[in-house]
């Protein structure tokens, strides 16, 4: 009556054998194309350090009027503008500039490589049920499964630095920005579509004319969650090497430093909170249209 | 287009089946099986059976039906919008069904235009925007189209509008855009979809007057879809009533006023106002011989006209002259009056 209290599992050594065999042979992949893996990903790498080095090198009056320019193109509301400057200056005066400019820079690529790979994906994902049907649990794996379980074989492939961060980080957040692109485009009003195809709108036209512009506000929803899930990646990415406003908080978890890490903390919640801002302003200013309404 | 005449359109034997094997049960229905046979035996909805429409150029025809009748699934074919289970759709004499992908692109680009009955317009984009979208697809360069695109707008009493967007219009202004973006298009082919059903009836009869007026001098071939029997009267140079996928009259509007086909027809036609339909000649008596006297009026003119001239003349025979001036027959102001509340005496008289 054994097994009715103890499940009945693999034999130990069974199962050891199937472990070793797994590892020892991702670990054959990581010797045979680790090299190349890693080759393919240095032009992002050199990009990485690119927009790092303009961040963190740039005289700080000169990034501090860039960002509050853009915050002004986005948003055209001198109260977000407001929020941005004090926490930027608290920030600069709590001495996290630097690490703060890291963590943007770091921010600003994930996003725009999660545009770059979420937009497409998620285009072709609205435009056949099958793909959808494939795409959608892979998804849901990426957003379940604890980090620290895939930054294993990142680590593994391409050793600890800013890319295998940077590939984290994506994997963590590039789902909002695949899925809400897919239920804003299936979201567009039949009836449009169908005027769209009775003047002879072929498929390009089709998405470029109609689809993507009436799916831009839930697009933008998808880029605003993805900027946040990437900031909340923060502190994990930091322990594979990404620097930044995390490391500091992982030094402060080991050393129990409690100011240190409510401090870096804060200005991860201040930067969170300017990015959504900022974002939100602008996806409400891109669907002006359809505030007012006659009558 | 002044190089070539635009043939019309003509629909041969359409059939339209919906459901999953579609093809198969052409022939069954064909040979007869009932809409309600082909859906309890294989599941299958009949959607139109048989349909023989020919469209002359620049008129207007009505397909008038109640919902459910398969009228707005027939406009689909025209364009193509819906693939039929078989038969042929001629528009300037090329099957449309026959089309490759390619070629009915470029056939909806240049030769037809469509305007819908929930307007169908890009929320996003201003009115003039809106109304240059068809030449945009046909790959106009912008500055040309803004300019087509003023006119007509300009046209259909929407100057100054033109920086709007559509939620900040009423339904009726924002039907007006659709019908500028399709004019926009000069296609000879025009396709509205219950274009004026969703509007209320003051602005609807309103529209009416707009097209009306448009076609005197566009004159397309206009195919105009409604449930509204007036407003198929109205516009209609012919109309065809469908019901259950099935035409069951076609004609000009004193054929469907005057000789109903059926008892459903006759059932629709009650409550239309006849007077504004039937002409003269159908109440007119035969011209008694040399008796040709008194006040003369055209033939051709519905039968309210007559009297709204007649109300201050004084009483007795008047004359119905022709065209060309030729007295064709004599009307009493009593005969006028009474074929406007009479619903049988104008057909038994026109059976006659």
């Amino acid at each position: 009556m054994e097994w009715l209290y103890k499940f009945p599992s693999m034999q130990d050594g069974a199962l050891r054998d199937l472990k070793k065999m797994i590892d020892e042979g991702f670990r054959a992949f990581t010797r045979a194309y680790g090299g190349s893996i890693e080759g393919f990903f240095t032009p992002l790498q050199h990009f990485l350090i690119a927009v790092d080095r303009f961040m963190t090198q740039t005289p700080w009056p000169v990034i501090l009027v860039i960002i509050l320019a853009l915050v002004w193109f986005a948003s055209r509301s001198l109260k977000i503008m407001a929020i941005c400057l004090v926490t930027l200056m608290l920030i600069g005066y709590f001495d996290m500039w630097t690490d703060t400019m890291r963590t943007i820079s770091m921010i600003f690529v994930c996003t725009l490589l999660s545009i770059a790979i979420g937009l497409p994906a998620g285009i072709l994902m609205a435009r056949s049920d099958r793909v959808q049907r494939v795409v959608n649990p892979i998804l849901d794996v990426m957003q379940t499964m604890p980090s620290f379980v895939y930054l294993i074989p990142v680590v593994m492939l391409l050793g600890i630095g800013r890319v295998p961060g940077l590939i984290a980080v994506v994997i963590y957040a590039i789902p909002p920005m695949i899925r809400l692109t897919n239920l804003g485009i299936r979201l567009v009003d039949r009836d449009v579509l169908e005027a769209a195809d009775a003047f002879g709108a072929d498929r390009r036209q089709k998405l470029l004319k109609v689809q993507l512009p009436l799916a831009l506000p839930t697009i933008m929803a998808g880029i605003n969650q993805t900027i946040m899930m990437a900031l909340a990646m923060v502190v994990i990415a930091s322990m594979i090497g990404v620097q930044g406003l995390g490391q500091p908080v992982l030094k402060a978890i080991a050393n129990q430093y409690f100011t240190l890490g409510i401090f870096n903390g804060l200005a991860i919640v201040g930067i969170a909170i300017m990015f959504d801002r900022v974002s939100q302003a602008y996806g409400q200013r891109l669907q002006k249209h359809r505030e007012i309404v006659h009558g | 287009m002044a190089e070539h005449a635009f043939g019309g359109i003509e629909i041969r034997h359409l059939y339209k089946i919906f459901g999953p094997d579609a093809a198969s049960h052409v022939d069954a229905v064909k040979n007869g099986m009932t809409k309600t046979e082909l859906n309890e035996r294989f599941g299958h909805v009949l959607g139109l059976r048989d349909i023989n429409i020919e469209m002359p150029s620049g008129s207007i025809q009505v397909i008038m039906g109640l919902s459910g009748s398969g009228k707005s699934t027939l406009i689909r074919h025209i364009n193509r919008l819906i693939d039929p289970t078989a038969g042929e759709v001629l528009v300037d004499g090329a099957d449309v069904v026959k089309m490759p992908e390619a070629e009915l692109r470029e056939f909806r680009r240049h030769q037809t235009a469509m305007v819908f009955q929930k307007f169908a317009l890009l929320p996003h984009r201003t009115v003039l925007d809106n109304t240059i979208f068809g030449l945009e697809i046909q790959g106009m360069p912008r500055q040309k189209s803004i300019e087509t695109a003023r006119r007509w707008l300009e046209r259909v009493g929407l100057k100054g509008f033109e920086e709007k967007y559509p939620n900040q219009l009423s339904g009726g202004m924002q039907q007006r855009v659709g019908l500028a973006r399709a004019l926009a298009n000069d296609a000879p082919v025009l396709l509205m979809d219950e274009a004026y059903s969703a509007l209320d009836p003051l602005i609807r009869t309103d529209m009416q007057t707009v097209l009306l007026d448009l076609q005197k001098e566009i004159r397309k071939t206009i195919v105009f879809i409604t449930h509204d029997l007036d407003e198929a009267l109205r516009l209609g140079d012919r109309i065809a009533i469908l019901r259950d996928g099935e035409v069951i009259q076609q004609g000009t509007s004193q054929d469907i006023v005057l000789r109903p086909a059926d008892d459903y027809v006759a059932n629709f036609v009650k409550e239309v106002n006849r007077g504004r339909v039937v002409h003269v000649e159908a109440v007119m008596s035969p011209l008694a011989t040399g008796a040709a006297g008194g006040p003369a009026i055209a033939a051709g003119i519905t039968i309210e006209e007559a009297v709204r001239m007649l109300a201050s003349a004084p009483d007795g025979d008047i004359t119905v002259v022709d065209a060309s001036g030729k007295p064709v027959g004599a009307v009493t102001f009593r005969q006028l009056a009474s074929a406007m509340v009479n619903t049988h005496g104008t057909g038994e008289r026109a059976a006659a």
